[in-house]
């Protein structure tokens, strides 16, 4: 193994693992359980709608709405309980429908209409923007907010419902941690283990080359965005619980970072492709620099400075290393 | 000829441990078309990535009239009036700009032509297109022209930087017969300009035609140079292969039970229908131009077209497929043309390669099996010949014949009934070709196979029947036994008139 080939391959771990150990030694409060547990709760959201926008880069697509799902996902979730006044299990099952549903519209329209997956994606997430603030004439939810048609929304939270968002394992590991790790494993599994993985693979390296081995591409294609839609609705209930209100202004973020956590995860192990385990340490790396920021007291502002100079250097990992190795074996 | 234009000493070029140009000295004289040949990983596309500026030379040297000339990047050697024509067209083209826009690319990249009205675009670009013989709309963009057309563009705009050496790689692998004459026709003019031509390609009509000199490469350096006329095609097939090869002989078999029949199949509206039978053991060769038809008649049976009319059976029941799964399933595989855009999936290995169509057999539920997989890889790397270290090689470190034995072997994996290869000797040199027409041929006994081929040496290699495609109908059916090739070929080239 050349040094090259060892700076691809094991390069943004070092990288990782040089930061913690900086941060640990400038602060020494950065190397605790509940620091590492905060920033485990703090990338949970976005790493979960980056696993879900991993399954789209690897058919070769692209998923711009997973952000807008995630906060439609989150009003959904507050108008079932607090207007409608139903239970918990009403609201999850409803907004992972809600998610699988338009994961399903992208999905058609970009395999049966072919709508390019960025403008169909796009052109979504507009719609969703628009749609969840709909029914409340543009106002965040909460009990006792005056509705449209005159009366007062009665209804609560469940303590169910936000026990997803607040609840903690022996008082330690939040709830939505877990679910973090769990979605993780299940969609590396996905993907590296099942054919089906395999295959997706093979529509994002050759779409046509699957297709005349028997492939049914439309098929995965759709799969992909109902999967990552699906997800997205999944991080977007697990924002609701922990904020405990649909508040129309929160999400802002969800796309870029989970977008980020998922191209950053090209460069892990010198994959040069999408991939869960990479995604998922895209997404810690991201939230160990901004916890480790914050600690040490540095601005707001530089936060997204800092995470798009991650980026661009993830990138640079990716494609001005590999392909330079790839030219020379030609 | 007017003396050496380029004259390369003692080039040597290495990739890690892998020498792949080891020495090679060659005059390249003005004024004449060199041929070269070369087995795939002879080093034939290393020595033109260093003559273009690709890849930069290890030791030696190279002069290009007199002068060093080393260059750094493809611009730079362009600048000096060294121009490569590639095998892949499109590398050399933008689809989506007109035709006046591309040929004018590279003054409008240089700032030479600024912002100027389409009118005018085009006014300029027509003298480039006309000293070409391109006869097309300068107006319209580029991806809605014919192969041949978007050829002439790429070279058109070459012709724009006065080359001294313009290289063409494999410029007739999808050329139809009449654009290649007209491409025969454009290198006659050239060389009679004076330009040194370096011409590689692995079709033996293309380098009777045009060649001045032959060179045959083998295992990085020049194994032989023929210039006496008339050319020893054959003795540069042997410098080439360092052995010699051989007329392929086979004893052509009847078959047994009818597998497929097709009764009055009409390919497309208009077409004249056609019957067809293939039975079980034999090998039918479908020969005939580009434009034939042969490509129809495959995406007909792997269920990507629909016929126009007639009836297709398989094992005597009613076969339509609509997808390629259904005839997968029905047991009709394909083996693609362009196995570039249609067959590999370039970042994987040999093995996911090679199991890319029947990966549920290699899997338990949604589960995959590793051990099953590189088991398959193993056995069809060995049955196959590919040269590799291992099937957990990239498919992109294979060469051309190596790559194609993959796309093949793929198909193999599993009984089939009826098997449609679609041109699988492109762009694959000659030892791999054998390789693999007899790999086709052993296996032949329990399944119909259909080789759809425009190059009729090629049918007459592997086939037991020779069938003549022409104006998407069947015009000649010929049993392979002491055939004469060259009225196989009229009748194609007749009937297309």
């Amino acid at each position: 193994m050349t040094a090259r080939d060892f700076a691809i391959r094991y390069g943004f771990l070092l990288l990782l693992l040089g930061m913690v150990g900086l941060f640990g030694w400038l602060q020494p409060g950065f190397l605790t359980v509940p620091s590492a547990v905060f920033i485990l709760q703090s990338v949970a959201i976005t790493g979960i709608l980056a696993l879900g926008v991993t399954c789209t880069l690897v058919v070769g697509g692209f998923d711009l709405s997973i952000g807008a799902v995630a906060t439609s996902a989150l009003m959904l979730a507050a108008y079932v309980m607090v207007v409608w006044e139903m239970g918990a299990l009403a609201a999850v099952g409803l907004c992972l429908l809600m998610g699988a549903g338009v994961g399903l519209v992208n999905g058609l329209l970009i395999v049966k209409m072919r709508v390019p997956d960025l403008l169909a994606t796009l052109g979504m997430m507009f719609v969703l923007i628009g749609l969840q603030r709909i029914p409340t004439e543009g106002n965040s939810i909460a009990t006792g907010m005056a509705l449209p048609g005159g009366g007062v929304a009665q209804g609560t939270f469940s303590p169910a419902f936000l026990a997803l968002g607040r609840y903690r394992l022996w008082d330690v590991v939040p709830l939505s941690v877990v679910f973090l790790l769990l979605v993780a494993v299940l969609v590396w599994v996905f993907l590296e283990l099942t054919r089906h993985g395999r295959l997706m693979y093979a529509i994002g390296s050759n779409a046509q080359a699957a297709a005349l081995a028997g492939t049914n591409v439309g098929a995965y294609r759709i799969g992909a965005y109902v999967i990552s839609g699906t997800l997205a609705a999944l991080g977007g209930i697990l924002l609701a619980a922990r904020l405990g209100r649909g508040d129309v202004a929160s999400g802002n973020n969800l796309l870029l970072d989970s977008v980020a956590a998922a191209l950053i995860g090209f460069a892990v192990l010198g994959a040069s492709r999408p991939n869960a385990f990479g995604t998922a340490v895209g997404a810690l790396f991201v939230g160990i620099l901004l916890q480790g920021l914050t600690m040490l007291n540095a601005p707001y502002y530089t936060q997204d400075f800092v995470k798009g100079a991650v980026l661009v250097v993830a990138l640079v990992f990716t494609f001005a290393l590999t392909g330079r190795g790839a030219r020379a074996r030609a | 000829m007017t003396g050496a234009a380029i004259r390369i000493e003692g080039l040597t070029k290495a990739f890690g441990p892998n020498r792949v140009l080891r020495g090679i000295d060659l005059d390249l004289p003005a004024g004449a078309v060199t041929v070269l040949m070369g087995a795939n990983g002879a080093g034939k596309s290393t020595l033109v990535k260093v003559l273009c500026g690709v890849h930069r030379a290890d030791g030696g040297r190279v002069l290009l009239e007199g002068r060093p000339f080393a260059p750094a990047s493809p611009a730079e050697a362009l600048r000096a009036g060294v121009v490569t024509v590639h095998q892949a067209i499109d590398e050399g083209v933008v689809p989506d700009l007109d035709v006046a826009s591309n040929l004018l690319l590279d003054r409008i990249a240089d700032g030479s032509v600024g912002v100027a009205s389409a009118r005018r675009l085009r006014a300029a670009a027509r003298p480039l297109a006309e000293a070409v013989g391109l006869a097309a709309d300068l107006g319209a963009p580029v991806r809605d022209l014919p192969l041949a057309d978007r050829q002439l563009v790429a070279i058109a705009r070459a012709m724009a930087h006065r080359p001294r050496l313009l290289i063409l790689d494999e410029p007739t692998s999808s050329l139809s017969e009449a654009e290649a004459r007209r491409l025969f026709g454009l290198i006659d003019r050239l060389r009679a300009q004076g330009v040194a031509l370096l011409y590689i390609s692995h079709r033996m009509g293309d380098i009777r035609r045009l060649a001045d000199r032959v060179v045959a490469m083998r295992d990085g350096v020049i194994a032989g140079l023929f210039e006496e006329r008339p050319l020893d095609t054959a003795g540069a097939l042997r410098a080439m292969l360092g052995r010699d090869l051989g007329e392929a002989e086979l004893e052509p078999a009847a078959g047994g039970r009818p597998v497929l029949e097709a009764r009055g199949l009409v390919l497309r509206p208009g077409a004249r229908p056609f019957d067809l039978v293939a039975r079980e053991g034999e090998v039918i060769a479908v020969t005939g131009l580009v434009g034939a038809g042969k490509g129809t008649l495959a995406g007909v049976l792997f269920g990507t077209e629909r016929p126009a009319g007639g009836d297709l059976r398989l094992d005597g029941a009613p076969f339509a497929p609509a997808s390629p799964a259904e005839a997968v399933g029905r047991g009709v595989f394909l083996v693609p043309r362009d196995r570039r855009r249609n067959a590999l999936v370039p970042d994987w290995d040999i093995g996911r390669n090679l199991t890319l169509p029947f990966l549920h057999r290699h899997a338990a539920g949604p589960f995959l099996r590793p051990r099953s997989e590189t088991a398959l890889g193993r056995r069809m790397v060995e049955e196959m010949g590919v040269v590799c270290q291992g099937v957990r090689d990239g498919i992109g470190t294979l060469s051309g014949g190596n790559q194609q034995k993959v796309v093949v072997g793929r198909w193999l994996a599993e009984p089939c009934r009826l098997l449609v290869l679609d041109e699988p000797f492109q762009g694959v040199d000659i030892r791999a070709r054998r390789d693999i027409g007899a790999r086709l041929r052993e296996t032949a006994a329990a399944r119909a196979t259909l080789v759809l081929v425009s190059e009729v040496d090629e049918a007459a290699e592997i086939a037991d029947r020779i069938l003549v495609m022409a104006g998407h109908t069947i015009v000649a059916e010929h049993v392979n036994r002491a055939l004469d090739l060259g009225a196989v070929m009229r009748e194609a080239a007749e009937a297309a008139a």
